[in-house]
């Protein structure tokens, strides 16, 4: 039972950390149709940018360990939003009335790009987050000892996805990005400006993928500047998981993505452990074709 | 044709003809490794650019010919040409079990589906799954192949098998896109609705192009067994898989001449890089984005179906 709840607990650590970065992709694709394939680069910047910052600024020795970790993850988010707004700048705008599958390989450019210029600046080595400055202390929950940093990162997923939520849900704003999502014509029509709307949904979807990343280095102190590829395919997955398009789907396909690596990966085969979730998703996909809570889309005739 | 293009490619194939004359043994070993690409993405055209399925998991089914190729020629002494129908067959086979219960599902779901089974195949040859596939090491000692008495051993011997089937490939797909089944091909990608509603069976024709194009890639993985003589998971990673899909949009899906010369451009401009070394990767990938930003439909874009009345009168087209 003891390890059962730890792997439950590890588990929803690491899928809180694909639903942050699966919503990037899901919030992209309901409005623009577009698999962004370096979303899961702009997830390995948050990670090299928080290390940079952490290290460089002192901000923990500064503000306190968890000032410091608060305000560093409002400095990543920021900057990730800003990449993520340069790259749709750069590679996806000038492609928006193009073939879907053309922005699909512009995508894969960027992402090559992103990678190689992350290796060309911090070395082709893992880098190592700092272990002197992060708590190791574990929390004693009902009897059972869980890592604080293990704690903190469930509990910074599920506020940011709240708040997202409620972001999407109440305000104004994200019913102009819910319009948009449905049917982009209307929205124009109804006096939404489409342009600021996607440029919305590219400053959120890097910046919650930012701290995902930041969260990674956090947690397993090790980086790469090809972790984008393997967190990203599975944050993608997790959004198909949940319905692409469809943001609360996101979340539950992460978590669950999450929770069924965790317990394949302890109770079957840490080998397989990659192939798990792929299985589960073809699984899914054959009983629910348009995943979780993905809504059944009539063909237009 | 025009006379242009007509002569132009009569100049390309004449050049190709004699280029292992002139070259050295390097740049033939990077035009065998552009032949094989473009086999791959001759195969990964038929599915994707001809049918539009979405398919980033092409790997598996090269893979699943190669190792078909290897074992069959490491445990029991099959020749490795001999492995060529059967390295189809399973690659086939596989791709028609694998696309059955899925292949109905829309554009992005069917791409990450067929993401996921590549990486299944990938960690299943990993994790030495039936104790057959060696692991992590792969399968080493793959005999020469050998044609006729005579044993190909060199750059330029493979030059020729590899380009030859790649001729022959082109031949094919030619008639095969000139067809009635390639005329339904086109008829999916452009609309399914509609194709269904005229009475195209899109199931069938989904699942055979599917099989068809993995059965290449088969064929395809074979080649690569035996040329390299040594094969192991690392060479169908998911990368192999993105490749092949840059260079079907990037040539112009449906277009042969477009896919080939994507596949030079993409697998030839890294070696001419060489000299940026590690930073070549970098400047691939923004080569890419340009190129898609300035041709978004592809390089040489798939041109409409032209009939003349003349033709249409004699009925060839039942």
């Amino acid at each position: 039972m003891e390890e059962f709840l730890q792997q439950l607990t590890n588990g929803l650590a690491v899928g809180g950390i694909y639903a942050l970065i699966a919503l990037g992709y899901t919030m992209v694709y309901g409005v623009l149709k577009l698999i962004n394939f370096a979303h899961g680069d702009l997830f390995t910047y948050g990670a090299y940018l928080g290390l940079t910052l952490l290290t460089s600024l002192a901000l923990t020795d500064r503000l306190g360990f968890f000032m410091g970790v608060l305000v560093l993850v409002l400095m990543v988010m920021g900057l990730v939003a800003v990449l993520g707004v340069i790259l749709e700048r750069a590679a996806y705008r000038p492609l928006r009335e193009s073939p879907r599958l053309s922005a699909v390989v512009s995508a894969l450019g960027a992402s090559i790009f992103l990678q190689n210029t992350l290796m060309l600046i911090y070395g082709a080595r893992f880098q190592v987050y700092p272990d002197n400055i992060l708590p190791v202390t574990a929390l004693d929950l009902f009897g059972l000892q869980v890592p604080v940093m293990r704690v903190l990162i469930v509990l910074a997923s599920v506020v940011m996805m709240v708040t997202l939520y409620l972001f999407i849900q109440k305000t104004k704003i994200g019913t102009a990005i819910r319009a948009a999502a449905i049917d982009q014509g209307a929205a124009r029509l109804m006096g939404i400006d489409v342009n600021r709307v996607i440029l919305l949904v590219f400053l959120l979807g890097p910046a919650l993928g930012g701290a995902a990343g930041l969260m990674v280095g956090l947690y397993y102190g090790q980086i790469n500047f090809t972790m984008g590829w393997v967190y990203g395919m599975k944050a993608f997955t997790a959004a198909i998981l949940g319905g692409i398009g469809n943001i609360p789907g996101a979340m539950i396909g992460g978590l669950l993505l999450g929770v069924v690596e965790a317990m394949g990966a302890a109770y079957l085969s840490i080998a397989w452990k990659d192939a798990i979730a792929f299985c589960v998703l073809i699984l899914i996909l054959i009983v629910r074709p348009t995943g979780l809570l993905g809504e059944r889309v009539a063909d237009k005739i | 044709m025009n006379r242009f293009t007509s002569f132009a490619v009569a100049l390309f194939v004449a050049l190709m003809a004699v280029a292992p004359l002139f070259l050295n043994a390097y740049y033939v070993d990077v035009l065998n490794s552009i032949g094989l690409y473009g086999l791959l993405a001759l195969s990964l055209n038929l599915i994707l650019g001809e049918a539009g399925l979405f398919n980033m998991g092409h790997a598996a089914f090269y893979a699943m010919g190669a190792y078909t190729a290897a074992i069959l020629n490491t445990r029991y002494q099959i020749p490795i040409l001999w492995t060529l129908p059967l390295s189809a067959l399973v690659a086939g086979f596989f791709a028609l079990a694998v696309a059955r219960p899925v292949v109905h599902l829309r554009g992005d779901y069917l791409l990450i589906v067929t993401i996921g089974v590549s990486e299944i195949v990938r960690i299943a040859l990993v994790n030495d799954v039936f104790g057959i596939t060696g692991g992590a090491n792969g399968i080493f000692g793959i005999s020469r192949p050998e044609l006729f008495g005579f044993v190909i051993r060199q750059p330029q011997h493979f030059y020729y098998l590899i380009w030859g089937f790649v001729v022959l490939t082109i031949f094919l797909f030619l008639r095969l896109k000139q067809s009635r089944f390639g005329r339904a091909l086109n008829y999916l990608r452009e609309d399914e609705v509609a194709a269904e509603g005229s009475g195209v069976n899109t199931d069938y024709y989904k699942l055979t192009v599917f099989s068809l194009g993995a059965a290449w890639a088969g064929m395809a993985g074979t080649l690569f067994a035996a040329k390299m003589t040594i094969i192991s998971p690392e060479s169908f990673s998911f990368w192999e898989s993105v490749v092949l899909f840059m260079i079907v949009i990037l040539g112009g899906a449906g277009n042969v001449a477009g896919v080939l010369l994507a596949a030079f451009l993409v697998i030839g401009l890294p070696e001419l890089f060489r000299e940026f070394s590690s930073a070549r990767m970098l400047v691939f990938g923004l080569v890419m984005m340009v190129m898609m930003l300035v041709r978004p439909q592809g390089l040489l874009p798939a041109k409409g179906r032209q009939f003349s009345f003349a033709e249409l009168n004699k009925g060839s087209l039942r």
